[in-house]
């Protein structure tokens, strides 16, 4: 049943570790239902399963990373392929359960898996005398499991599995504190939001299908750069999947979902809002890239949804207090330079991104979340003069900052170059929105590092604005701590596969065929790095006071500050024009039409054949025809069923219309026979 | 092993029934005994059902075939057989009416009568598992019509406060409809050369010779009958009535199997006898279904009684049924069994919960109720997870026959407009945003928030084994059919292949 692709066709040997990479899938899938069963009556109440199921994928990954990468040298090779066949539908229709492994997949394995052991470990004491500590842990299990699914799916709908599965996953976790009304409705928002942008995909997926007639996502790539599909389709398509990303990757117009997500616990956050589930739609897009690349217009529309994205996400950031919401919009406008890089075709860049990303962002996270327990408060605005209290966390985060704002030689300065050479690459040479989208890229850059310091300057330093009388904020535990640590040391090094060489060695693990290699640019990355300091610079003068906000809400610009606070209204917009009406108005209307148009109907002519039944009766059967064999020999026959126990009125007129009926359609017949 | 083969299947459709008289033997006051019989009578066909998936080949064709004559003046004969479209659901019936069993040692519903009530739903196994193994016109609605008259009275009889208008409505409505369903077989027999009411033989070129109009009408005839059934729009209302006054049992049974007689028709019936007609009423079939399922899901937003709610779930469920059909593909049509099966489960399963719910609170209203998982957290997470499933959650139950009736109404069968399909598949996916909008928004208003004033301090007992007993399977089944999709489809796919072979003639 096992079925061997690529392997067979180029000179490499299939590593023993290949084989067994479906563990890395089914292991957490496993854990999930030992935890859920088996969890309450362990001492750790279920933690040890996710911890060591976690750290079981995390193992086994790392040695296919390493035999997947070294092969990937190889003249030829694009990585390794097993299935067995899932089911059959059609003549010759099939469904694979399969694995497809290559410099893509490995490179999201280890994300995934490092930032969800990080997760599980630093859980542990943040979640520590939760109510429903072993449920939290069986989600996580399951959520991990599904990303795993997503990143090693060889197929489209293998693929839907793991990105409905991580969503519901995210639904579950974002209210995990569901006594809050308004923590369930965060988590319903972002399941239905992100399941509009599902249905696109769902439809790209079939579009796909009935081009290439298949699921498979290599044989789909091989029939794109066959030729074999128009162009026509191949747009429609691209355009389609992009849905699916502008969901899950939190995109304009969608993006809504993702804020109100950090109503979860701070480690989902930091897990499934900002390292793995919402760079699916990312890794969708990469992962696809032969079908948007076949499109200029579907990659232009990328490239600008990325580029507006990112630009609104980074502004709103700036006036947030939550500390997590401005990670949350710091997540959308990051994510939507990954999306914009995708778009300019620096597709290097961009999966880079989503690898450096998840470190910092993951630690950020993290760090708030050691932050919010130490000051039991999201709000900014409740912090400030941590630095001394909280020294681990203080340096970590730092760290994480810096990455963020792209310094040299944090992990985010290298990723975000080469998106930015990419997209200037573009510009120069003459693309269409070349320009617009390095521009943009450079004002977020600019944006970026502002808001980073602006996060610093409040939460860190300046006077303590808690209450110093009943919040006494302390380090957290080592369980905390060390996430932090070993985090902080990826956000520093984690971008250093991506030093300049010829080419540089991320480059080697991930790049698309058909697209050249830009080289390090050094004008470039200076210039990315000034306006960096620039913009970090601007925000630390600024905030550095303690200040939550600018006072421009009397001045000229007063209009755009309210617009931004109230996130442009659109919260609002789709509440009152969508929501609402649907859930409150069409639906009762659908009711009351149910009632009283389509059940009326039933009802009044059941009422009037009765009527119309007793007339005959009365009028004509009875004077007429005495001892007649229509209408009441039908009612007869109908109480002979045993209906007379019930027998009310309504009876004979139901058989009245049953007659009337039945005539109608006797005569039907003859005239047709005629 | 031959007499399995040879009279297995009728063994296991009218075991039920000599159940059902052994019963009426039985004195009233015997209720362990009463209860015992009802077991053993649905046990044996269950049992018998599984050991005939031994010899079943999913290549056969219709199998373990049984022709002898019956009335032989009207050339009607007693000719049964299983394939890979009625074994599913033949096994679906046995499972579901054997938990039901189960669930009635633990609960039966008022005035207490267990002899009757259970006697009664021995006989609509019978008619439900007899309906999907005739062959024969005749014996197929003498089946079908056999089913009315149980489900009349557990309705009727132990019903909700408007247990008698319901039990009126359901039967009317769908007598209505079955006479011109008669009708339709009445003139497929009088224009047979020779004539017949042999289903397989109708198939069969140059017995049917008839016009295109005439087609159309008998095909209209059938069509009314098994739409009522299903219930498709805008047929249903008389569903969500019956359901909302029926007993747990009658709900399960009803959502679970009879609205599937319907749809079976449709396969079984219309489709292979009168294919150039079903392709005449495919547009209309596709766009009544589609407006099921969008129409349905936005009643469901209106609801406030639990068991209403999944009424009207069904109404949409049934809707990527016929949607599935109504593409006329392979695909379509293993995904309209498919998502038979798939609802038969999930919804069956709901409605055993919402009866739990109900026993408990003694009320169904969703907003009265509250913080539901963290009084009875089994409950309230079976609640979510067969809510989950029912939305349609890949890698559970409910997703496969979805997702498959859209992919087939992407690209439908040659000679429908694939535009059409494509706008119908649109609408389809919006409702399948809607259903999980319901879905969700029904679970935080029961299962999540805090305890009302009301329930608080009030402690009620989680979920019993007896319930769990007749439950588990069903659970099992929701994530073993998402995970393997192909327990299902390979059964069904190469008797749907032959039907696609058959009406493509």
């Amino acid at each position: 049943m096992v079925r061997l692709l690529a392997a067979e066709a180029h000179e490499v040997a299939v590593p023993a570790m290949i084989d067994w990479a479906w563990l890395i899938v089914a292991v957490p899938y496993v854990s999930f239902f030992l935890i859920v069963f088996l969890g309450k009556r362990l001492p750790g109440r279920g933690h040890e399963i996710g911890i060591g199921a976690t750290a079981i994928s995390f193992l086994l990954s790392v040695p296919v990373f390493a035999s997947t990468i070294s092969a990937l040298g190889t003249e030829g090779f694009h990585g390794f392929e097993k299935s067995i066949r899932w089911l059959q539908f059609g003549d010759n229709e099939f469904l694979e359960l399969g694995m497809k492994i290559d410099g893509l997949t490995v490179v999201m394995l280890i994300v995934v898996t490092f930032v969800s052991l990080m997760v599980h470990i630093y859980s542990t004491g943040y979640m520590h005398g939760d109510r429903r500590y072993t449920w939290f842990y069986a989600a996580l299990s399951l959520f991990t499991g599904s990303m795993l699914n997503l990143v090693m799916a060889n197929n489209l709908l293998q693929l839907l599995v793991g990105w409905e599965g991580v969503g519901i996953c995210s639904y579950f976790l974002i209210g995990h504190w569901f006594e809050e009304r308004e923590n369930s409705n965060a988590a319903i928002k972002a399941f239905i939001t992100t399941r509009i942008g599902d249905v696109g995909f769902l439809f790209g997926v079939f579009v796909l299908f009935f081009a290439a007639g298949t699921f498979n996502i290599t044989e789909i790539t091989e029939a794109v750069e066959g030729g074999t599909i128009a162009a026509g389709v191949l747009t429609a398509a691209a355009v389609l999947l992009f849905f699916g990303a502008i969901g899950k990757s939190a995109q304009v117009p969608l993006h809504v979902w993702l804020p109100d997500a950090m109503a979860g616990p701070t480690p989902v956050s930091a897990l499934i809002h900002a390292a793995t589930m919402v760079v699916a739609g990312v890794y969708l897009v990469a992962r696809m890239f032969t079908v948007f690349h076949a499109s200029p217009v579907a990659l232009d529309e990328v490239a600008i949804i990325g580029s507006i994205t990112m630009l609104i996400a980074a502004l709103l950031a700036l006036v947030q207090d939550d500390i997590k919401r401005v990670l949350a919009y710091s997540t959308i406008s990051q994510l939507a330079y990954m999306i914009a890089g995708l778009g300019i075709s620096a597709y290097t860049g961009a999966v880079f991104h989503i690898w450096t990303h998840a470190w910092f962002k993951a630690l950020l996270f993290l760090g708030a979340g050691s932050v919010i327990h130490a000051v039991h408060s999201n709000n900014m605005s409740d912090m400030g003069g941590l630095k001394d209290k909280m020294p681990i966390t203080y340096r970590t985060y730092m760290v994480g900052g810096f990455a963020l704002a792209g310094f040299f030689p944090l992990a985010g300065f290298f990723s975000k170059d080469e998106i930015i050479l990419g997209a200037f690459m573009q510009a120069r040479a003459g693309h269409g929105v070349g320009w617009f989208v390095f521009i943009t890229m450079i004002v977020t850059a600019f944006l970026t590092a502002c808001y980073v310091a602006r996060m610093l300057a409040l939460t860190f330093f300046g006077k303590p604005k808690y209450d110093t009388g009943h919040v006494h904020p302390h380090e957290s535990p080592g369980s905390m701590t060390t996430p932090l640590i070993l985090l902080a040391i990826l956000s520093v090094v984690g971008g250093w596969v991506g030093l300049p060489g010829e080419p540089n060695l991320f480059a080697n693990w991930i790049h698309f065929e058909a697209l050249e290699h830009h080289p390090f640019n050094l004008a470039i990355a200076i210039f990315s790095m000034i306006v960096a300091i620039a913009g970090f610079l601007t925000g630390w003068t600024i905030f550095r006071g303690g200040r939550l906000k600018i006072d421009i809400v009397r001045s000229p610009f007063g209009w755009f500050y309210r617009l931004l606070e109230n996130k442009y209204y659109l919260d609002d917009i789709y509440m009152s024009a969508i929501v609402r009406p649907i859930r409150d108005q069409i639906s009762k209307f659908a009711y009351w039409t149910n009632q009283n148009v389509l059940d009326g109907l039933v009802n009044v002519t059941g009422m009037a054949t009765a009527a119309l039944g007793r007339g005959a009766y009365d009028k004509i059967d009875q004077p007429l025809i005495d001892g007649a064999v229509n209408g009441v020999a039908f009612g007869a026959d109908v109480a002979g069923r045993g209906l007379k126990f019930w027998q009310s009125g309504n009876i004979q007129g139901y058989a009245g219309v049953l007659f009337v009926g039945i005539v109608a359609f006797v005569l039907a017949f003859i005239f047709i026979r005629i | 092993m031959d007499w399995l083969m040879e009279w297995g299947v009728t063994w296991a459709v009218f075991l039920p029934i000599v159940g059902a008289a052994i019963l009426v033997l039985l004195p009233r006051s015997s209720e362990m005994g009463i209860k015992v019989v009802s077991l053993v009578f649905t046990g044996a066909p269950l049992l018998l059902g599984i050991m005939l998936l031994g010899p079943y080949r999913a290549s056969g064709g219709i199998q373990f075939e049984k022709n002898i004559p019956w009335i032989p003046s009207i050339n009607a004969n007693y000719h049964i057989g299983v394939d890979g479209i009625s074994m599913p659901l033949l096994l679906l019936t046995f499972l579901v009416t054997f938990l039901c069993m189960i669930y009635a040692l633990w609960h039966l519903p008022e005035p207490h009568n267990p002899k009757v009530f259970l006697a009664l739903c021995l006989l609509l196994e019978t008619g439900m598992a007899g309906t999907f193994v005739a062959l024969d016109l005749v014996l197929f609605f003498i089946f079908w019509e056999l089913v009315l008259v149980p489900m009349y009275f557990l309705i009727g009889l132990w019903g909700g406060p408007k247990r008698e208008y319901a039990a009126i409505k359901f039967f009317l409505y769908t007598l209505f409809g079955s006479v011109f369903m008669l009708l339709g077989f009445l003139a497929l027999y009088f224009q047979s050369e020779p004539n017949t009411f042999d289903m397989i033989q109708l198939q069969s070129g140059g017995v049917l010779d008839i016009s295109r109009g005439l087609a159309n009408l008998i095909f209209f005839g059938l069509f009314l009958g098994f739409a009522i059934k299903v219930p498709m729009w805008p047929f249903h209302t008389w569903l969500p009535d019956a359901h909302t006054e029926a007993p747990t049992i009658g709900s399960v049974l009803l959502a679970a199997i009879l609205l599937k007689m319907g749809t079976y028709g449709f396969l079984r019936i219309s489709i292979p006898i009168l294919p150039d007609a079903a392709m005449t009423f495919a547009p209309l079939i596709g766009a009544l279904a589609v407006i099921a399922i969008i129409y349905g899901a936005l009643n469901c937003l209106a609801q406030v009684d639990l068991k209403r709610m999944i009424a009207f779930s069904s109404v949409g469920h049934m809707g990527f049924v016929m949607l599935g059909i109504a593409t006329m593909t392979d695909i379509g049509f293993n995904a309209a069994i498919y998502g038979m099966i798939s609802h038969g489960v999930i919804t069956g399963m709901l409605f055993f919960l919402a009866g739990s719910i109900h026993e408990r609170y003694h009320t169904r209203d969703i907003p009265e109720l509250g913080g539901m998982i963290h009084q009875l957290p089994m409950l309230g997470g079976l609640l979510a997870y067969s809510a989950i499933a029912s939305l349609g959650l890949p890698g559970l139950a409910g997703f496969w026959g979805e997702v498959m009736a859209l992919l087939a109404a992407y690209s439908p069968i040659e000679g429908l407009n694939t535009g059409t399909f494509r706008v119908f598949m649109v609408a389809g996916g919006v409702g399948t945003i809607l259903t999980a909008g319901y879905f969700l928004w029904m679970l935080q208003r029961v299962n999540l928030g805090t305890v009302p004033a009301k329930w608080e301090g009030k402690v009620f007992e989680d979920v019993h084994p007896l319930e769990m007993a007749s439950w588990a399977p069903l659970l099992v089944l929701i994530l073993l059919l998402g995970v393997m999709p192909s327990i299902v489809f390979g059964v069904t796919n190469d008797s749907v292949l032959r039907l696609i072979e058959a009406i493509g003639r």
